[in-house]
């Protein structure tokens, strides 16, 4: 519950000095409320006072509560401003969204399914979705920006301890909406720079199934999710159903695993659902061997 | 269905349950253009409804007791969210109140005969039911049944496979019968005033009424052609809020909410209303700042459209665009405000007997005022960010809308009950149930607002394990609120034959629907009444001196 970037003590400031004024106004009618139907109930008070109304009261309790309200707006503006005013020379991170996984690019290519920062550096988030829209949420940094398909969100935060810290998806997408999840962790900036700049060479294919949330729906272990797992599923034969809504049967090859990676909707196993995104233009040809040769060799 | 005036005696003497001008029976009353069976109807199906979507908002709590999977997977939760969603949104709360107490009491507040369109307002019925099936079929034919939540949002909507097409024809045209029952309403308020009732002698229920009528007319056609384009952009993939062809999702989500926002004024204008009868009624006393109350509901439903940004804060509007929304919501909590205010007035140095109808009111104020400044962290934009699109939302919507809109329409039943009926249900079970709805509600939906403040979002199936203990209490004050509301029902449904009979004017109150028998005659009054006072004039009631039956409880 306590904040973990810059700007959380000011989000802080507004909550405390809205809710605590609810909470007072609250506690105030209730009290009034229970205090006139006692001292006025009909067995002490048998003889009621026919007031019609009084403009002075009515002009009080429309002002006080106005000039209220607006002080909660400059509270909430005041907090919100910091939030969108991305400071210069911030670290760039692309955050691209899709069903049911998190992918963070840095501005050296490295890629990552957590979302490593540096303690203390100010952060800025390019945030993107390939498909539907996302909601980027880390309830410590009091930081949320949707994921839009078709356009660039922004949003930037600066870690301000070490730890982890939850990240998840605020906006409904689907089957697996409350399974994507993943964490911001937050290290010492020498410690994150040593990590950025490990080369690591290009993914492998097991991890490349981490890092583009090919297992969010597809297993390793033959247990059925939302798509069919990858245990053993080279060489079977499967029943495939056509947009036009045609069967036939398919036998899995490393041609068979290449359309079902890049254009996943041309032939959908028989009895899942047509919701892969394709994936044409987010996996480069080596990537896919790789995937393909990791698949393959899952007996 | 005016009489003429050869037959005038006709339906001015008896019960209007026991007179049908041609066939009796089934048959008659689905023929009837009488507004207080019509009203009666509504009350049949859509109370049916209210439990469909009540056993649905119950499994979901009950998924929710403990982390991880109890007995609904994802794919099927999605389902039982979306549909409770749409159930009780665009079947029962939209068109609950004007349709069910709206039909019912409006015209006799009035002093009038019937609504201004009778034979229209029997055709809003059947459109309702046409709407209502065809929701409902959408579980049913293939495809299955809905997993987009009740906001249809593109282009999740666009692509799933469920059947949205189908539902969002539905809403379309459940649309048609609240457009309906608005330009019905707005007549009648207008043409069918007994003579010397002016605008500002109708009781408050009215001008409720009169404000939530003109949103129906105005908003409605919005959200009717947002869920045309939805269905046309599924069919024939035009690509209204598809990106890639060109498209907008944050199209879809201004149009979605320039309804979706006025619209939940029209939940809470007519229970406002409800409220406004009532206080007074059991305070013996005018109420404070008449003409307040009714302006109030006209700045609501004013300001009400232009705040709608508020549900896209985070959807990456332009900033100017986020301040704007932000500080025109901050208005519209100004003259709810007011409201309250008044109505805490109309209990000072009163005359209050505590029954029934009364605790349901000031029940009522308790949950709304969480409700309504529970809104003011979600205006506020630095706060909204954090808490947008969690349980707290969810909390705060219960409480605005349930906590509001609902509990006003179980108000008013109790209220009109033994008008609608004749009858009184049993007062000492009817404090009961209303001791286990409020507190279940609280247990339900306070630890709604606590999550939310931590961290967890709306629509998870599963979640993370430090938010396992307020859900669980929350899932526990679902059992308690349950129990309440079926404890409800049974005793206002055993009163409708068992009932002691109530009388005329049980309450000693003073608008003009209890000026005539319990129940009306068909055509309300055996004569047309003459208004010579204000709605809340209470001398008559106290000149008569106490009534001996009352008693506190």
């Amino acid at each position: 519950m306590n904040g973990a970037s810059s700007y959380s003590g000011l989000v802080d400031r507004a909550f405390i000095f809205i809710l605590g004024t609810s909470i007072l106004l609250l506690i105030a009618v209730t009290a009034v409320m229970i205090f006139f139907i006692v001292r006025y109930r009909r067995s002490k008070n048998p003889n009621p006072a026919q007031i019609e109304g009084s403009t002075t009261l009515e002009t009080i309790w429309t002002v006080l509560p106005t000039i209220l309200v607006l002080v909660m707006f400059y509270y909430g503006w005041a907090g919100f401003k910091v939030m969108r005013d991305i400071p210069d020379g911030a670290m760039q991170v692309t955050v691209k969204a899709q069903m049911w996984s998190w992918l963070f690019e840095y501005e050296n290519g490295k890629q990552s399914a957590e979302l490593i920062v540096p303690t203390g550096r100010p952060v800025a988030l390019n945030l993107t979705s390939s498909d539907v829209i996302h909601s980027f949420f880390v309830p410590a940094f009091r930081l949320k920006e949707d994921c839009m398909p078709g356009r660039t969100n922004h949003a930037w935060f600066e870690s301000i301890r070490d730890g982890e810290y939850d990240l998840l998806c605020a906006e409904y997408c689907g089957d697996l909406h409350s399974a994507m999840l993943s964490k911001v962790v937050s290290v010492p900036a020498d410690s994150f720079d040593a990590w950025l700049g490990l080369d690591a060479g290009p993914p492998t294919g097991r991890q490349l199934l981490t890092l583009r949330g090919c297992v969010a729906c597809h297993t390793l272990d033959g247990k059925d999710l939302v798509g069919p797992s990858f245990k053993g599923v080279f060489g079977k034969t499967e029943t495939v159903v056509l947009p036009d809504g045609t069967e036939r049967q398919v036998t899995i090859d490393e041609e068979y695993l290449r359309r079902a990676i890049l254009e996943p909707k041309a032939e959908i196993v028989k009895g899942y659902k047509d919701q892969m995104p394709e994936q044409r233009d987010l996996v480069t040809d080596e990537e896919v061997d790789a995937l393909i040769k990791f698949i393959k060799g899952l007996q | 269905m005016a009489a003429p005036s050869s037959v005038a005696a006709f339906g001015t003497t008896g019960s209007y349950l026991d007179t049908f001008p041609g066939r009796r029976g089934l048959w008659g009353w689905l023929t009837t253009v009488d507004h207080k069976k019509i009203g009666l109807m509504y009350a049949a199906a859509m109370f049916t409804f209210f439990l469909v979507g009540m056993a649905l908002g119950f499994l979901i709590r009950l998924e929710l007791l403990q982390p991880g999977t109890q007995f609904i997977g994802p794919k099927t939760y999605n389902s039982v969210f979306t549909l409770h969603g749409v159930i009780m949104i665009f079947l029962f709360i939209v068109p609950g109140i004007p349709a069910i107490l709206g039909n019912f009491i409006l015209p006799l507040q009035l002093g009038a005969e019937d609504v201004a369109f009778p034979r229209l307002n029997l055709l809003s019925w059947y459109v309702y039911m046409v709407g209502a099936v065809m929701a409902l079929a959408s579980l049913f034919i293939s495809g299955g049944p809905i997993d987009t939540g009740w906001t249809f949002y593109a282009p999740y909507a666009v692509n799933t496979q469920t059947n949205v097409s189908w539902a969002v024809l539905a809403a379309f045209v459940l649309g048609f019968s609240s457009i309906l029952t608005g330009m019905n309403f707005i007549t009648t308020i207008h043409r069918l005033r007994a003579p010397g009732m002016g605008f500002f002698g109708m009781p408050l229920f009215c001008w409720g009424l009169y404000a939530t009528s003109w949103i129906q007319i105005i908003a409605t056609p919005v959200v009717g052609i947002t869920l045309v384009l939805l269905f046309l952009e599924r069919t024939l993939g035009i690509g209204f809020f598809d990106p890639s062809r060109g498209g907008d999702p944050i199209l879809y989500q201004h149009l979605f909410w320039i309804y979706s926002h006025p619209v939940v004024y029209v939940m809470i204008l007519p229970a406002m209303g409800i409220i406004s009868e009532i206080l007074p009624t059991f305070a013996r006393r005018t109420i404070f700042g008449y003409k307040a109350i009714a302006m109030s509901s006209m700045a609501i439903a004013v300001v009400g459209y232009l705040v709608w940004g508020h549900h896209m804060f985070t959807v990456g509007m332009s900033d100017t665009a986020r301040w704007i929304f932000s500080i025109l919501t901050f208005f519209v909590a100004v003259p709810t405000g007011v409201k309250v205010f008044n109505w805490m007035a109309t209990l000072y140095r009163g005359s209050i007997e505590v029954r029934v109808p009364l605790l349901y009111a000031l029940g009522w104020v308790f949950l709304f005022s969480i409700g309504g400044l529970t809104g003011l962290a979600n205006g506020a934009l630095a706060t909204d960010i954090h808490i947008h699109d969690t349980a707290y939302i969810v909390g705060h919507f219960h409480y605005t809308m349930f906590g509001g809109a609902v509990i006003g329409m179980f108000a008013g039943l109790h209220f009109w009950f033994p008008k609608i009926y004749g009858r009184m249900y049993d007062e000492k079970r009817a404090t009961w149930a209303w001791g286990l709805i409020m507190v279940g509600f609280n247990t339900l939906y306070f630890p709604m607002l606590i999550l939310g403040i931590m961290g967890m979002p709306r629509r998870y199936q599963d979640y993370l394990p430090q938010f396992s203990f307020w859900h669980m209490v929350s899932t526990i004050g679902s059992w308690i609120l349950v129990a309440g509301i079926l404890l409800m029902f049974f005793n206002l449904l055993r009163a409708i034959r068992h009932g002691k009979i109530a009388g005329d004017n049980p309450w000693g109150a003073t608008t003009l629907e209890w000026k005539t028998s319990s129940p009306p005659p068909l055509l309300n009054f055996a004569q047309a009444p003459v208004v010579t006072t204000g709605p809340y004039d209470f001398t008559e009631i106290l000149a008569k001196g106490h009534d001996p039956e009352a008693k506190s409880l």
